[in-house]
């Protein structure tokens, strides 16, 4: 008796999970402007590291993989746009009252978003960081291509959607949370760069979500790193996970 | 004819001053717009004073304040040289003839020094008021990498013929550069002028250029020179770019050391100028003397000091860091000043009032762009004017700059935000959503600015602050680049490609645009 509510429990649990994905899914499928974000972060990731390979000529000892990977540093820029809009369309039209009278479960809603926005960014970015390393291995000399740098910007720009969607569910506005996701990722690390205090240099760059991820695409032997790059991707997951915690309570807590 | 112009005129006048006062009625009545536009006035603010800025002028004890020397033209100069000389009065002249010039730089740490000389290490003969450090002065020299020159007085710099000595690449020379052919030099005084001359066999003499000194006494201190600057060098490696460098010392070999034209004597006497505890390589400076040949190994520079970092301390445009996050919220607040309408219909409202979009535009356009240069005045001029002193008071050597140039960094400051709001208003109206518009325009203002200052190679760098709206932020710059001294002209230390107001138009510019493109594309479109 006990065994068989417990299953139907799950199978209605699982249905409504099947649901919320499922609705996510169609209403992301079917925004207008997907396909020219989807191709505007593969165009300007590619473009963007294809000009800078060209232009560079690089000195021996340069790490030339992070340097074909540059392009991500406008990728996430698109990549910003989906995850922001993922929340802030909803708020936007005022769609997100039938949202969460369809799936009362306001948690269940974000983290069906994070899933949808999860999958799409990633197939993006991985078409896009392809495209990278593509040019990488045209424009520069040997040695460009590595798997770590590679795979490491694909989970980057993952990440990067879904602090987007974190952000854009605590400020409700789109525009609010692409300013303020954007200055975490442009200006955060020109700060950096002009703090005079090395130890602060240092700090800022291994908190600042876009230094501290970015770290990711170096070389394991560049010993002077302000971060290890998987520790650095780390970073950026704390980032992601907490504007979406802090994101949920807001969600729960907050009128629509 | 000309009544009813007049009565036109008048209408249009009207118009767009009710519709200034809508658009200004829905800027102030809209709290958040209000809160972002001070909260992005505190940014700047904060971000200039922030706790990173700290330094250790003048905490480390007496004796530790960061005073450089200041020149005859009141700007600060570094005085720093190997000085084998005599005091001469009156009018007369001195040669010597430059058989090598060495050096060595502290690269791989202070046990493995490799051999190289930079480009602007000095070996020449020198004129100068007396052994003070920063009296004015005159000199002709050999250099490592940009041949003979004739400087004086710190800022000014006379190239010789071209070709008279074989010009090396910029960038530090490897393997030592021992000329084989020797240079003879002349530096002769008449009065309050002092000429030099350069010659390959001391027979045909070439005059590289003059120099009035105004405050050369009429006993100077005249003799042999060699010096050499701090080099730096640029490392490329994205975010974790910068600069790496450190002391050089140059030896520089002579002989032929002869007075002439009334100045006469032979009491030549060793002195190094201004060595400064945390300066170049201390203990480097040497004289040794075999006969008629003259070896003096020298470390520092006779030049204006810079800001960055192959220099000391900061100039006031990278207090200004925080101009950054207050242009994204420029951005942000001018951009929703218009998507906003769009998103709740009110943009039907708004042209029913006001049926000429373009004077909608215009109108939206002066108060977004008003309010934001208005917020960035203020936060500007805190920031320059107090900032400075919180600076100074941490231990940071800020560069003193003029009252003008002050001016003009708070003044530019204040316009970039406006123009970035603009900018943003205009790509709002084009593109209708507004975190599109954000994006085009932090992208287009900031993302230019950072792959300049990590990734790009200083030629593409230097292109892309050229052509893009991040050109403007030379408006900010304070301190003059100096070609003459060595030292890292980038971004990051408050240096532009373009002149200030130069840099300020190509922004300009791209505002119009966008907002032409907008006025066009809204009068086409349905609302």
């Amino acid at each position: 008796m006990r065994t068989a509510l417990r299953a139907e429990w799950t199978r209605a649990l699982r249905a409504e999970w099947t649901r919320a994905l499922r609705a996510e899914w169609t209403k992301l499928r079917t925004s207008p402007g997907l396909p020219a974000l989807l191709a505007a972060v593969v165009v300007g990731t590619v473009a963007l590291s294809a000009a800078v390979a060209a232009a560079s000529d690089p000195s021996p000892g340069t790490d030339l993989p992070k340097l074909s990977l540059t392009g991500v540093q406008l990728g996430q820029a698109v990549v910003a746009i989906l995850g922001v809009l993922m929340m802030g369309d909803e708020y936007a039209s005022g769609m997100v009252a039938v949202t969460l009278t369809a799936v009362p479960r306001r948690g269940r809603v974000l983290a069906a978003k994070a899933a949808v926005v999860a999958a799409v960014v990633a197939a993006a970015a991985a078409v896009a960081v392809a495209g990278c390393v593509v040019v990488g291995w045209l424009l520069l000399p040997a040695d460009a291509v590595a798997a770590r740098p590679a795979v490491g910007s694909v989970l980057y720009l993952v990440l990067i959607g879904l602090l987007g969607l974190g952000i854009a569910t605590g400020v409700r506005s789109s525009a609010a949370g692409v300013g303020v996701l954007l200055a975490l990722l442009y200006v955060l690390p020109i700060i950096a760069a002009a703090v005079a205090d090395p130890d602060w240099q240092r700090h800022l760059r291994q908190i600042g979500p876009a230094s501290a991820g970015l770290a990711v695409q170096a070389q394991a032997n560049a010993g002077d790193l302000a971060i290890g790059p998987w520790k650095g991707l780390g970073v950026l997951a704390l980032w992601a996970v907490g504007a979406l915690l802090a994101g949920a309570v807001l969600l729960e807590r907050r009128d629509a | 004819m000309t009544g009813a112009t007049n009565v036109t005129g008048l209408a249009d006048v009207t118009a767009f001053a009710n519709t200034l006062r809508a658009e200004w009625t829905k800027f102030r009545t809209v709290r958040g717009w209000v809160l972002a536009t001070v909260a992005g006035a505190v940014l700047i603010v904060v971000f200039g004073l922030q706790p990173g800025m700290q330094g250790s002028c003048g905490k480390k004890g007496p004796g530790s304040e960061c005073r450089p020397p200041v020149g005859p033209g009141g700007e600060e100069v570094t005085d720093s040289f190997t000085f084998f000389h005599q005091a001469l009065t009156g009018d007369g002249s001195v040669t010597a003839r430059v058989t090598g010039l060495t050096g060595q730089l502290s690269g791989g740490g202070p046990d493995r020094p490799r051999q190289g000389v930079v480009p602007w290490a000095k070996a020449g003969l020198l004129v100068k008021a007396g052994t003070g450090q920063g009296s004015t002065y005159a000199a002709v020299m050999l250099t490592g990498g940009h041949g003979a020159r004739l400087q004086y007085d710190y800022t000014h710099d006379l190239a010789g013929a071209p070709g008279a000595v074989p010009r090396l690449v910029p960038g530090v020379v490897p393997g030592g550069g021992t000329r084989n052919e020797p240079r003879w030099l002349r530096l002769s005084r008449s009065g309050d002028t002092v000429t030099g001359a350069e010659s390959a066999d001391g027979v045909r003499w070439t005059t590289i250029g003059a120099a009035r000194l105004a405050g050369l006494p009429a006993t100077a201190q005249v003799g042999l020179f060699v010096t050499s600057p701090q080099y730096a060098e640029e490392v490329h490696d994205g975010l974790e770019s910068g600069a790496m460098g450190g002391p050089s010392r140059a030896t520089g070999t002579f002989d032929h050391l002869t007075t002439g034209d009334g100045w006469t004597g032979t009491a030549w006497q060793p002195d190094v100028i201004g060595v400064r505890g945390d300066g170049p390589a201390t203990g480097a400076e040497s004289l040794e003397r075999t006969g008629d040949v003259v070896r003096l190994t020298g470390s520092g520079d006779i030049a204006p000091e810079v800001a960055g970092a192959g220099g000391l301390g900061v100039s006031i445009s990278q207090t200004l860091v925080g101009t950054f996050a207050g242009l994204i919220v420029a951005a942000v607040v001018g951009c929703v000043f218009v998507t906003a309408e769009y998103r709740r219909g009110l943009v039907r409202t708004t042209f029913l009032a006001s049926p000429g979009r373009a004077r909608v535009l215009a109108a939206k356009a002066a108060v977004v762009g008003g309010t934001m240069f208005v917020t960035g005045l203020v936060a500007a001029a805190v920031v320059v004017v107090l900032g400075q002193r919180v600076l100074r008071s941490n231990g940071v050597y800020v560069h003193p700059a003029p009252t003008s140039t002050e001016i003009r960094v708070i003044v530019g400051t204040a316009a970039v935000l406006a123009l970035g709001a603009v900018l943003a208003l205009g790509l709002g109206a084009l593109l209708r959503r507004g975190v599109t518009a954000v994006t085009a325009a932090v992208v287009l203002i900031v993302l230019p600015y950072l792959l300049a200052m990590t990734v790009l190679p200083a030629d593409a760098a230097r292109w892309l602050l050229r052509v893009s709206p991040a050109a403007a932020f030379a408006v900010q710059q304070a301190a003059p680049e100096y070609p003459q001294v060595e030292s890292l002209y980038t971004p990051v230390d408050g240096y532009f490609p373009l002149a200030p107001w130069a840099g300020f138009a190509v922004l300009a510019g791209w505002a119009a645009v966008a907002l032409t493109a907008a006025a066009v594309v809204l009068r086409r479109r349905d609302a």
